[in-house]
C-alpha cells in the first residue's frame, strides 16, 4: 500500500496509507496532518501546502511546473532549491512513485 | 436539555477562567479558519461551529474546477492525464482536528435566533449555545433567477458539494450545455463541460464577461479567447424562460433576444447574495451583507462578520465593501481571532483572486476600477497568452490583472502590499517587469 510519511518539526512523524493515489497535500487535510494548510485546495496558488521532500526520494519526483515553481519563490518558511515542493503537486500511488518521506516547515502562512 | 446544561456551565466555567466562549455560525472557509486561528493564537475557551451542511466541512474552489473534470472507474486520474481528481470531496480539516483542537462542530444544523441579550443562540434542533463572543461566517446562496421554467430537471447551481457531485454525473451523458451568466462560475463550468466534450452556449445580459470583476480590457479579451476555444458565448442577452422535453426535462433554453438554444442540462451562475437574513432578524445593520466596522465587529461589539456575508470598510475598495473570495474568507478569520483576544487592528489585507478556465489561469491581485488606466505587458496571443494588465490610478500602480503569469501576480500582491509605487511612464518602458521592479525597490542595487 502506497505510503506518505510526514515529519514534523518538533520530531512528531505520522505514517499515512492510501487506499488509491493521492496528492501530499490533500492526503494530509484527509488525515489531519497539522502543518499543511492547502489553502487554495490544490490549485497552486496559495503555496501553503510547501514540504522538504527527503533526499532519497528526489529522483523519483516529476518535474516542478511552472505554475509551482513560482508559488516555490513566496512560501512563508525558506524554500530549499532541492527538497522544497508544493504537496498539491506531487502524486504518490500508481505513478512509480509507491513511497515518500516529507519534512513539514515550521511555518505556511 | 443535558446537553445545553452542560454547555452553559462550561461556557460560564471558562468565562469564570477569564476565556471566553465563541460561537461561530458558519462551517465554510471563513468559519474553519476562525476556529483555527482562536487556537493558534492561544484561545482557551470553548469554540463551537455551526455548520449547515452535513458531513465534514470541505473546501470549495475545485468544485466548480477539478470536481467537474473526467473521473476514471478507479477514482484516481482524470482523463486527461491530470491528477487530483479523486471522487472524494477535500475537507477543510481533518476529522481528527476537531478533537485535537476541542473545537465542536455541529453539522447539519443552522442557527435559527440570536438572543443579544441572554448572548444565546438557538439552533434549529432546539440546542441554545451561550456565547461571549459571536461569528457570522454565513457566506452567501446563490442568487436565484425569476425565470419560467427555472425548477425544470436539469437546471443546476453550482455551489455546494452536492451540486457539484449532480454536475460532474451530469456531464457524462450531457450533449448540449447553456451556462447563464459569464461570472467565473459560469465560465469555470464552460470551460470543463467544453473539456468533457459538450457543446457549449454561455449566455450573458452584459456587455463582457467577468464584468464586475475585470477591467473591460480583460474582460474583452476573454470574450474573444472563450470563444475560440469553442464556446458559444453570447453577450447583451439574458435568459427569457426555459421549456421541457418530452422527458419533463429541460430541452430548451430561451434568450432575451427570442434564440433557441438546445439544452439538457444547464448551470445557472448569475452572483451570489449574503446571508445576512439571521444578523438582520437579530437587529445588526445588513446592507448587501452584514455591516462591520474595520475590526470586523457590528454594532454589538460581541458580534462580528467575516467573509463572503461580511460587509467591511475596504481600504482598497474605497468604501463598504463586500468579498467572495478564499482570500478574504482565511484572512479576515485570522483577523477576527485576534481581534477577539483583543488586539487593535484595522483589517487591511490586500485582496486577490484566481480562477482557472480551460488553458487560462487568472489571478488577479487587488479590486480593479473602471476608469483605471491600463498597461498590457507580455504576450495576449489567445493561443499561447503569458501577460498582465497593469492598472493605474493617478499613474500609480494600483491593481493587477495576469493569465498565466504567475510571477506577475505574485509580484504585483508584494508591490501593492507593501506600497511600493510603480509609474506608468516606468511600466510603459521597455523591457520592463513587475519581478525586477520589486526586486530593485527591496534590494540594494550594488552588493557590496
Amino acid at each position: 500500500m502506497p505510503t506518505i510519511t510526514y515529519h514534523q518539526p518538533g520530531g512528531d512523524t505520522q505514517v499515512i496509507e492510501l487506499e488509491k493515489p493521492d496528492r501530499i497535500m490533500q492526503a494530509a487535510l484527509k488525515n489531519s496532518v497539522p502543518g499543511i494548510v492547502g489553502e487554495c485546495g490544490g490549485q497552486a496558488m496559495c503555496a501553503t501546502c510547501h514540504v522538504y521532500v527527503r533526499e532519497e526520494y528526489l529522483d523519483a519526483l516529476p518535474e516542478i511546473g511552472d505554475d509551482e515553481e513560482e508559488m516555490l519563490e513566496v512560501t512563508a518558511s525558506e524554500r530549499d532549491e532541492r527538497r522544497s515542493r508544493l504537496g498539491c503537486q506531487i502524486e504518490v500511488g500508481g505513478s512509480g512513485l509507491e513511497a515518500i518521506e516529507v519534512d513539514v516547515p515550521e511555518e505556511q502562512v | 436539555m443535558g446537553a445545553q446544561q452542560t454547555q452553559n456551565q462550561s461556557s460560564s466555567a471558562a468565562a469564570d477562567q477569564g476565556t471566553r466562549g465563541v460561537v461561530i455560525i458558519g462551517g465554510g472557509q471563513a468559519g474553519l479558519q476562525a476556529a483555527a486561528s482562536l487556537r493558534s493564537e492561544g484561545f482557551t475557551g470553548q469554540v463551537t461551529i455551526v455548520a449547515e451542511e452535513p458531513g465534514l466541512p470541505y473546501q470549495r474552489p475545485p468544485l466548480s474546477k477539478d470536481y467537474l473534470k473526467a473521473r476514471l472507474t478507479d477514482g484516481s486520474d482524470g482523463a486527461d492525464g491530470s491528477a487530483g481528481t479523486s471522487a472524494s470531496p477535500l475537507p477543510l480539516r481533518g476529522e481528527a482536528f476537531f478533537a485535537e483542537q476541542d473545537i465542536e462542530l455541529r453539522t447539519g444544523t443552522v442557527a435559527t435566533s440570536v438572543d443579544r441579550q441572554a448572548k444565546t443562540v438557538t439552533l434549529a434542533d432546539g440546542t441554545v449555545l451561550g456565547y461571549d463572543s459571536l461569528v457570522f461566517a454565513t457566506g452567501a446562496r446563490n442568487r436565484e433567477l425569476p425565470t419560467p421554467g427555472i425548477d425544470l430537471p436539469g437546471i443546476h447551481g453550482l455551489r455546494t458539494l452536492a451540486d457539484a457531485e449532480q454536475l460532474g454525473a451530469a456531464l457524462d451523458t450531457a450533449k448540449n450545455v447553456v451556462v447563464v451568466g459569464a461570472g467565473f462560475i459560469g465560465l469555470e463550468f464552460a470551460t470543463a463541460a467544453l473539456a468533457r466534450g459538450c457543446q457549449v452556449t454561455v449566455l450573458e445580459f452584459a456587455p463582457r464577461p467577468m464584468g464586475r470583476a475585470l477591467t473591460p480590457l480583460l474582460g474583452d479579451w476573454f470574450a474573444g479567447a472563450h470563444r475560440d476555444l469553442g464556446i458559444d458565448l453570447r453577450l447583451n442577452e439574458g435568459i427569457a424562460s426555459f421549456e421541457a422535453g418530452d422527458d419533463g426535462r429541460v430541452a430548451l433554453a430561451v434568450s432575451t433576444t427570442g434564440d433557441r438554444y438546445p439544452a439538457d442540462l444547464v448551470v445557472a451562475g448569475v452572483g451570489v447574495q449574503p446571508n445576512d437574513q439571521l444578523a438582520a432578524a437579530t437587529g445588526l445593520e445588513t446592507a448587501n451583507g452584514i455591516v462591520v466596522d474595520a475590526r470586523l465587529r457590528t454594532v454589538d461589539p460581541d458580534i462580528y462578520a467575516i467573509g463572503d456575508c461580511a460587509a467591511f470598510p475596504c481600504v482598497h475598495a474605497g468604501g463598504p465593501f463586500r468579498l467572495e473570495s478564499v482570500q478574504n474568507a482565511t484572512d479576515q478569520a485570522r483577523h477576527v481571532a485576534k481581534v477577539i483576544l483583543g488586539a487593535d487592528e484595522t483589517y487591511e489585507d490586500l485582496p486577490w483572486f484566481w480562477s482557472t478556465q480551460g488553458p487560462f489561469r487568472l489571478q488577479m491581485a487587488n479590486i480593479v476600477r473602471a476608469d483605471d488606466e491600463t498597461v498590457v505587458v507580455g504576450d495576449a496571443d489567445p493561443a499561447h497568452p503569458k501577460f498582465s494588465v497593469l492598472c493605474f490610478r493617478d499613474g500609480i500602480l494600483a491593481a493587477v490583472e495576469s493569465v498565466n503569469m504567475p510571477s506577475d501576480h505574485l509580484s504585483a500582491r508584494k508591490i501593492l502590499a507593501a506600497g511600493l509605487e510603480i509609474t506608468r511612464e516606468e511600466a510603459l518602458s521597455a523591457g520592463f517587469s513587475l519581478r525586477a521592479a520589486y526586486k530593485e525597490r527591496t534590494q540594494p542595487a550594488a552588493v557590496v
